[in-house]
């Protein structure tokens, strides 16, 4: 909402504010932003060039020497002739004219001197409009009304002055702000000034459709709550008074005539959209309000044909013909034309919620769809049309008024007040303040809440208000809202700042430590964050191997975003790609974030993933992180190569299981992966499911004390196919060795020699110790025997 | 006899002064203590001596010499070890300053960054971190937070809708499951499991059905506070807000609350941080519970009262590391991700 400051001024009485004489405007801009008023920017209008005049045109002289311009003589006031050179030719004898006199300094930076052609001087510069910043018409010399008197600086004459215009942000909570009235009347409160709402003299005719001249029928009395409709004869279209033209320019509405711009004029000021049709193109006199039909079309005032749906409520004349939609916008062919004479006038008040949806779906957002959507006053509308007929009958002496109205009333109307309890101690409670009854009552009466005092303050309670909820207030339901409105004219700033004393002991759960020990254990391994787009395209999904059922965006912003990932890896992947397109090969990134594979619960299975890949690595890499993640965090797991995850290289993947659960995925991502993601080097990759591993810290190791005997090392090598994965030789080894094993290293693997294809032989250093005493030849040799013969069973030879 | 001990003396101790190196002086050790050496010899010969006297003289001369021996043995192997390792130390003259390879650290994402600093200040001041769900239900997200359906204020949130692609998998009614606008709903799932008094932060990822631009991104993050307890006042929120700037900010900072509406606090605010150069900076919104909040998480308004806070995290750690266009954050190019 723009607001212009001399048009706001109008309703208060400023003078008596005691403001501070310099920045008037900026005064007032801070007061509005801390009653919520939020003044986004303070734009400077009407600003006018010093030194320059009004003049009348005596003659013109062209020069035989200079086509392009010719001699005007020009009056300015003091009886002199001038003399200019002038390069523009619209002007003849008697116009008045802006004249720019020596020294003056236009808005483009030049300065205006004494500067001849063919050696006669020119006293001055006629200017045009544009150059005066008065829009943008250059094409000639401002005229200006032959009326004018002489010698006066130009803004004076045509009534322009420094103005500003403040831009507001209002909340949703504060329709009532959409119209002059409503920010004058929270800003005289603030300044503790009379506020001046307009007023009227006239009684609103009775309300009698029988002989209202118009007639009103509601056929859809849950969106429409009030339709009243008034006709009003012997108008005469034409422009409006200059005072009413300037101040809609200024406040940056265009003037169209007189009874347009009334209308428009009653919009802004008691924020009341109301619309006047032609009586005469208005078949059967009379308005119908009624859902719209499928299909059914409309050309609104802006010239567009519209179709509308039963989501549109329409204003129909008696005929049934539509004439616009409902709180949104006129139809073309009712509009006021200049040989407009009668004019039936509406005022209503329509359901908020069903304007917006229609306005939204319309895509036509209007100044009184704006308003509509927010909330109108419905009790406003009794003043709104006698300030109609008032500031009308400005221009139209022979206006003469209908003896009634139509003013229909449908049960969902808001009753004009409502009353609300207001308990001072919650007051205090909520606001941390300390302020008594009066106090209270005299901040709320100001802003239009009549209060009575329900129950009188005590030695135990601050007392009840009961306030009364004027109708321009819609959003002030309970007794919290009104608590907002004394804290807002209280002040904000005069609230106390008091840190609460937390009695909760303030710490990070278990899971989100581990999370963050986990970074710190990645980011020592020399591997970088990324934040990949949780969103793909179903396409990236695929070609990544994602079989998750997954879930879609249902009304995305791009198609290739239009499904939410089940995977990291994708993700990842690209970055990987735009790593290596930027010439940075061996990307080693993670990403701690969530996956969304669809379930049979209310909400997707959402999960807390770890992913990290190693551009440039092969399986192996993954597998030692994997083990530096494991060790630092306590996770352990077992590799099950049996089901290598899809998406993953066939051979040189495996699932990550612990006791029965897949908790995550190791190796190597699929080389027709890595080709379809445009990755040239091998990645390998590490995948955790944090649901599973953050929740629970290992228990603190129990103690073990360190033997003091000697140990003892046997090395042993075993051959065994490839499909037999070394994991299980480890663990038969340690079945093998008992309580007595101290460490199982794998020390060498070696292929080829003497051994068959398809199988290898992997060297183990067993480190033996018993807790108490030095081990003898026939322990070493017993558990030797026992360990060959587990590894037998696991499906390892012992190298001979 | 003194004198051939003198002389096997200074013969053995010219030898030794004569070695270069260490296998020659430890030759010669060996040679001077045995048995066959000159001293070793006039030892031997010691029996000889009938007189008690002279025979105990010409034997204290004699350690003494072996002594002297063997103290020249030790001086001369010293000598020749802090040579060897003198050379041996010149030897290996390292440049420190030939770097081969660039530190290997990895880089936190600059939102993470953020977020801990975050989390940190408000562990201080005795907050728990809550997090909940990034898909969440309709309810969660806008009918619990006083927002019912057709309320006006869900417009604003451009809501991004989900369900499942597969039909099967569609459980509840349809169109009640959305991306999280904010992280509000945390605030409805923390009062619905923990019993006051309650004093959380949520972070978390959010988002909107907005175009990338410098200052937009469809997916960023936000940080929401919630207090409920005893007798919370507005006082308490305005002095929350002004400690967490100092905490966060620095010293120099202070911040000012200024009536605002949101549907789910009530008073309402935005509050705003003073710079040290005096210029203002909207920060964030903040309020008193709305009752009817309250309720939908189970909670009695009329014992409890809280109030919950809300801004940005992306847009701290834009401010800190002066980003001028948020999409460079999401892009994952190491070449922005190393700079922090």
């Amino acid at each position: 909402m723009k607001v212009l400051q001399s048009w706001l001024a109008e309703y208060l009485d400023l003078p008596a504010a005691g403001l501070l004489e310099t920045g008037v405007s900026e005064q007032i801009a801070e007061h509005l932003t801390s009653l919520g008023l939020a003044v986004e920017e303070m734009i400077g209008v009407g600003h006018t060039v010093d030194g320059v005049i009004t003049a009348k045109v005596l003659r013109t002289e062209s020069h035989v020497d200079a086509a392009k311009v010719h001699r005007v003589f020009v009056d300015a006031g003091d009886g002199v002739e001038r003399h200019v050179w002038c390069g523009a030719f619209n002007m003849s004898v008697g116009d008045v004219v802006p004249l720019a006199t020596l020294g003056t300094e236009m808005p483009d930076g030049r300065r205006i001197e004494r500067r001849g052609i063919l050696g006669i001087d020119s006293e001055g510069m006629l200017c045009s409009a544009s150059e005066l910043g008065l829009g943008t018409d250059h094409s000639g010399i401002m005229l200006l009304d032959p009326s004018t008197p002489l010698g006066v600086p130009y803004g004076e004459a045509l009534g322009v002055r420094p103005d500003v215009i403040f831009d507001l942000d209002l909340t949703r909570n504060r329709p009532d702000c959409w119209g002059y009235v409503g920010v004058a009347r929270d800003l005289a409160a603030r300044l503790g000034v009379e506020f001046r709402p307009p007023r009227t003299a006239r009684a609103l005719p009775a309300s009698d459709p029988a002989r209202a001249g118009v007639s009103v029928e509601i056929r859809d009395p849950e969106r429409c709550g009030r339709f009243l409709a008034i006709v009003i004869s012997g108008i005469t279209v034409g422009p409006s008074a200059p005072w009413m033209a300037q101040r809609l320019t200024a406040a940056g509405m265009r003037p169209i005539n007189n009874v347009v711009d009334v209308s428009n004029y009653v919009m802004l000021e008691l924020n009341q959209p109301n619309h006047a049709y032609d009586l005469h193109h208005l078949g059967g006199s009379g308005f119908i309000i009624r859902t719209a039909t499928e299909g059914e079309r409309l050309t609104t005032l802006d010239g567009v044909e519209r179709s509308v749906t039963p989501a549109d409520l329409l204003i129909c004349d008696a005929m049934n013909t539509p004439v616009g939609i409902a709180g949104i916008m006129g139809g073309l062919d009712s509009e006021i034309s200049d040989s407009t004479t009668s004019i039936a006038l509406e005022m209503a008040w329509f359901q908020a919620g069903p304007i917006l949806a229609s306005a939204t779906r319309l895509g036509l957002r209007s100044e009184a769809s704006a308003r509509f959507e927010r909330g109108v006053d419905p009790w406003g509308i009794d003043l709104a049309v006698n300030r109609f007929i008032d500031l009308l009958a400005e221009t139209c002496p022979g206006l003469e008024v209908q003896s009634a109205v139509s003013d229909i009333h449908t049960p969902i109307l808001p009753a004009a007040q409502r009353e609300v309890l207001v308990r001072i101690d919650r007051v205090n409670g909520l606001l941390g303040t300390a302020l008594d009854i009066d106090m209270v009552r005299s901040l709320l009466v100001p802003i239009g809440f009549a209060c009575q005092i329900e129950t009188a303050p005590s030695d135990s309670t601050g007392g009840v208000l009961s306030a009364k909820v004027p109708s321009w207030r819609p959003d002030c339901e309970g007794e919290v809202d009104l608590i907002e409105e004394v804290a807002r004219h209280h002040g904000y700033h005069r609230i106390a700042k008091a840190v609460p004393l937390s009695p909760v002991h303030g710490h990070l759960s278990v899971a989100q430590t581990r999370r963050r020990h986990l970074r710190q254990v990645l980011l020592g391994l020399g591997i970088s964050e990324a934040m990949p787009n949780p969103f793909l395209g179903p396409e990236t999904a695929a070609a990544a191997g994602v079989t998750l059922p997954m879930m879609r965006i249902t009304n995305p912003l791009v198609s290739d975003e239009s499904v939410l990932r089940t995977s990291l890896r994708p993700g990842l992947l690209r970055a990987i790609a735009f790593n290596e397109s930027h010439r940075r090969d061996g990307a080693h990134l993670y990403e701690i974030g969530h996956v969304y594979p669809a379930g049979t619960s209310e909400l997707p299975d959402e999960t807390e993933m770890l992913c990290v890949v190693l551009a440039g690595s092969q399986a192996p890499a993954a597998v030692a992180l994997w083990r530096e993640v494991s060790a630092a965090l306590g996770i352990g797991a077992r590799l099950d190569h049996d089901n290598p995850p899809s998406g993953m290289h066939r051979t040189r993947s495996a699932s990550l299981v612990a006791g029965k659960s897949r908790i995550g995925a190791i190796g190597e991502i699929d080389p027709a992966v890595t080709e379809a993601s445009n990755i040239s080097e091998r990645v390998a990759v590490l995948e955790l499911d944090l649901s599973a591993v953050l929740e629970t810290a290992p228990t603190p190791a129990k103690w073990a004390p360190v033997s003091r005997a000697p140990s003892s090392d046997l090395d042993l090598a075993f051959v065994l196919a490839e499909e037999v994965p070394a994991q299980r030789i480890d663990r038969a080894i340690r079945q093998g060795a008992g309580s007595m094993v101290v460490s199982v290293t794998l020390f060498d693997v070696f292929r080829g020699g003497s051994l068959e294809t398809g199988t290898r032989s992997l060297a183990y250093r067993v480190r033996l110790q018993a807790p108490d005493r030095t081990l003898t030849e026939a322990d070493i040799s017993k558990r030797r025997a026992a360990i060959i013969a587990a590894v037998a069973k696991a499906g390892g030879v012992l190298r001979s | 006899m003194i004198n051939d001990i003198n002389s096997a003396q200074i013969a053995a101790i010219e030898s030794l002064a004569a070695a270069s190196t260490l296998d020659e002086v430890n030759r010669l050790a060996a040679d001077l203590t045995s048995k066959k050496s000159p001293i070793s010899q006039l030892k031997a010969g010691l029996g000889a001596i009938t007189d008690a006297e002279e025979r105990k003289q010409i034997g204290q001369a004699i350690n003494a010499a072996v002594e002297q021996i063997s103290t020249a043995i030790e001086t001369k192997r010293q000598e020749l070890g802090d040579a060897a390792r003198q050379a041996k130390v010149a030897a290996e003259r390292l440049d420190l300053t030939e770097f081969l390879t660039e530190p290997t650290r990895g880089h936190a994402h600059v939102v993470t960054q953020a977020w801990e600093r975050l989390e940190d200040v408000f562990i201080g001041m005795g907050y728990q971190v809550a997090e909940g769900p990034e898909v969440e239900t309709d309810w969660h997200n806008f009918e619990a937070l006083n927002m019912g359906e057709g309320h006006p204020a869900r417009g604003e949130f451009d809501t991004l809708f989900v369900e499942a692609v597969d039909e099967q998998y569609r459980t509840g009614d349809p169109g009640r499951l959305l991306l999280r606008t904010h992280t509000s709903p945390v605030q409805i799932r923390t009062m619905l499991t923990k019993e006051p008094p309650i004093y959380v932060v949520a972070p978390g990822r959010v988002f909107r059905r907005d175009t990338p631009d410098a200052t937009h991104m469809p997916v960023f993050h936000q940080i929401e506070g919630l207090v409920i307890d005893e007798g919370i006042t507005m006082a308490h929120l305005a002095g929350t807000i002004e400690a967490f700037t100092k905490a966060f900010f620095g010293e120099g900072f202070t911040s000012r609350l200024r009536p605002s509406y949101f549907p789910f606090t009530e008073p309402s605010a935005e509050f705003d941080i003073q710079l040290p150069s005096g210029d203002w900076l909207e920060l964030g919104g903040c309020g008193m519970v709305h009752p009817n909040v309250l309720r939908a998480g189970g909670i009695d308004p009329e014992r409890w009262s809280g109030f919950a806070f809300g801004f940005g995290i992306d847009r701290m750690a834009v401010m800190r590391h002066g980003i001028a266009d948020l999409r460079e954050m999401y892009t994952n190019d190491l070449r922005f991700i190393e700079q922090f």
